[in-house]
């Protein structure tokens, strides 16, 4: 199969995720569309790596992998406590600043 | 087998320092009783950032750079900018170590009884200066990384725990929380961002090393389309990080929500890290490439300037209306990045070491406006401040005219550098918008000297304490630096001009 696919695939996933950022109200599916913008990158990494047949790409997709993981931990911790304090997610409500 | 592989530790000994200083801290959270740590915390950051600032000293003059096999690039500039970090970092640890700017627990829910009983206890979050000591970590290794995933790396160890520190002031919660939440969604879209861009630069030249995608650039046979993809989605996410127009939305309320001590902090060390790392991407990567970048990067810098000088005026908070200031001080900054000659990296490095003190001292200051429910950030209550201390107020006008680019402070130097470089380069509309935006910019520092000095206050609510020896100290050596720098900059010109080379 033509590997060029797999690079379509990973930009239509990236666009997805940028594009919910955007859109979603939820702080927790926002988070969840950027994991799907990494995870998009760390498909573009992978398949690079398999085009051109060395391991950094690979190597890079671990990386990633754990520093997603990083950021879940300081993400989630940070919306739990903005929901224990206005017993609400949504991003539309976080807006003390703006005035 | 191979053999075990060689990093250079000497070279690395800086970053190492300031990372085991971090862990030490964190066992210092988890075994030494909560009344001793706020203490033995600060002593242990101030004493690892200075013997980390030793330990750079003995590497300033090596003749190889390569570290951990082409990772890490200790050159000049970096050299540089990890000493401007540490400098930083050690006058913002010491405001950070002074009053209690920080929630006594942050786990508990704003205005609940759980918060009450654990104010009463005087303690704070002393989690604080480890989280501190790790950014500072992540912020060295930023400007020295140069290969792709040290960067990625880098980039997001000194994010993360700023994310977090955001949200532990002590007065107005949940303007705080609310901070961390937009710094942390808005910081993680931009790093996703950057690896996108990372991925298709791998794929664009199948080397994961600045040098090697450069390589790809010169040789000029594999697929531009890559090459654009990658340097478009890379620059958004250091952009985003510095600040610049259009993906500075974040930047006025995080500065603004963020407990002061640390708003300084990051304001000044953040821009060190991420123009560092910016210089040397567009200087040894992308210099070759330089007409796919330099038309838009131009006018990401005059509207930087711009928006950053406009929107400024009509702030009625000090702390956003700097934070506006220092997006204005990024468009600044990105003139340099645009000159692309050695000129205007040395200027850059320049105008990075002097905005990097007067920011601390401003926000320094900031921190000392207080009445009975915390800091001041009203502008308007801070009318008549040159009456009743006559000092602060003083010393804050100096910093205001420093931001402006006064001559006589070290503003002043660092924007003509920097402008002269963009000049010489051929670069004269970002010139003119600069200039044209400094004037803007003056006019509202201006006002706030103004509204000091000559206005009538209306309350007398207003004071300003006493301050502790700490915060004194950090804000009047700001304010020395910032003076020498101005009045006497030849030294420190000459020792960047020495240092201001990328080694590829």
């Amino acid at each position: 199969m033509n590997s060029a696919n797999y690079l379509y695939l990973s930009a239509m996933l990236f666009t997805i995720g940028a594009v919910g950022v955007v859109i979603r109200r939820n702080a927790i599916v926002v988070f969840m569309c950027i994991e799907l913008m990494l995870n998009a990158a760390n498909l573009a990494f992978v398949t690079f790596a398999r085009i051109n047949g060395t391991l950094d790409g690979q190597v890079i997709a671990f990386f990633t992998m754990v520093v997603a993981a990083c950021e879940v931990v300081v993400g989630l911790a940070i919306i739990v406590t903005i929901f224990r304090s206005r017993r609400s997610t949504s991003v539309d409500d976080a807006s003390l600043l703006k005035r | 087998m191979t053999d075990s592989p060689i990093l250079q530790y000497s070279f690395l000994a800086p970053i190492m320092i300031v990372l085991a200083g971090a862990v030490i801290g964190v066992l210092v959270e988890a075994f030494v009783a909560a009344k001793r740590r706020a203490t033995i915390q600060l002593l242990i950051a101030l004493f690892t950032i200075f013997a980390s600032f030793i330990s750079l000293l003995r590497i300033r003059n090596l003749t190889s750079a390569k570290a951990a096999f082409n990772s890490v690039m200790i050159d000049g500039p970096a050299i540089f900018m990890q000493g401007t970090i540490l400098l930083i970092a050690f006058f913002a640890v010491m405001i950070i170590g002074d009053v209690d700017h920080f929630t006594a627990q942050a786990s508990a829910v704003p205005g609940s009884e759980e918060e009450k009983s654990a104010v009463q206890t005087g303690r704070q979050q002393t989690e604080v200066f480890p989280l501190t000591l790790f950014a500072v970590a992540g912020m060295m290794l930023f400007p020295a990384a140069s290969d792709l995933i040290t960067l990625f790396v880098a980039l997001e160890v000194l994010s993360l725990p700023l994310y977090l520190v955001a949200g532990l002031s002590r007065r107005r919660r949940l303007f705080s929380q609310e901070a961390a939440l937009k710094y942390f969604l808005l910081g993680a879209y931009s790093s996703a961002f950057f690896l996108f861009g990372a991925a298709f630069l791998y794929g664009f030249s199948y080397s994961v090393t600045l040098a090697g995608i450069h390589t790809a650039v010169i040789g000029g046979t594999a697929n531009n389309v890559f090459l654009l993809i990658g340097l478009l989605f890379l620059s958004i996410g250091l952009l985003f990080k510095v600040g610049a127009v259009p993906f500075h939305a974040w930047t006025p309320d995080v500065y603004q929500g963020a407990p002061t001590p640390i708003t300084g902090f990051m304001a000044a060390a953040t821009k060190v890290a991420a123009f560092g790392a910016l210089l040397r991407i567009f200087y040894v990567t992308f210099g070759d490439a330089v007409w796919n970048w330099r038309p838009i990067l131009t006018v990401i810098a005059i509207l930087t300037m711009l928006v950053g000088s406009i929107v400024a005026i009509t702030q009625r908070d000090i702390k956003r209306m700097l934070a506006y200031s220092s997006i204005a001080h990024a468009g600044f900054l990105l003139t340099g990045v645009i000159a692309l000659n050695r000129a205007g990296l040395a200027a850059t490095l320049y105008y990075l070491l002097a905005y990097g003190f007067i920011t601390i001292g401003a926000f320094g200051v900031i921190t000392l406006v207080r009445d009975s429910s915390g800091e001041i950030t009203d502008l308007n209550r801070w009318a008549g401040l040159g009456r009743r201390s006559p000092k602060i107020a003083a010393l804050f006008s100096f910093f205001l005219l420093a931001f402006a680019g006064i001559p006589l402070t070290s503003g002043f130097i660092g924007k003509f550098a920097i402008f002269t470089a963009a000049y010489e380069s051929g670069n004269i509309g970002v010139v003119v918008v600069g200039v044209l935006s400094s004037a803007i910019a003056a006019f509202f520092y201006i006002r706030v000297i103004v509204m000091m000095y000559f206005a009538e206050s209306h309350e007398d609510s207003l004071t300003v304490v006493i301050p502790s020896p700490l915060t004194s100290i950090a804000i009047w050596v700001s304010g020395a630096v910032t003076l020498i720098l101005g009045v006497y900059p030849t030294p420190v010109l000459n020792f960047i001009n020495t240092l201001a080379i990328f080694i590829r």
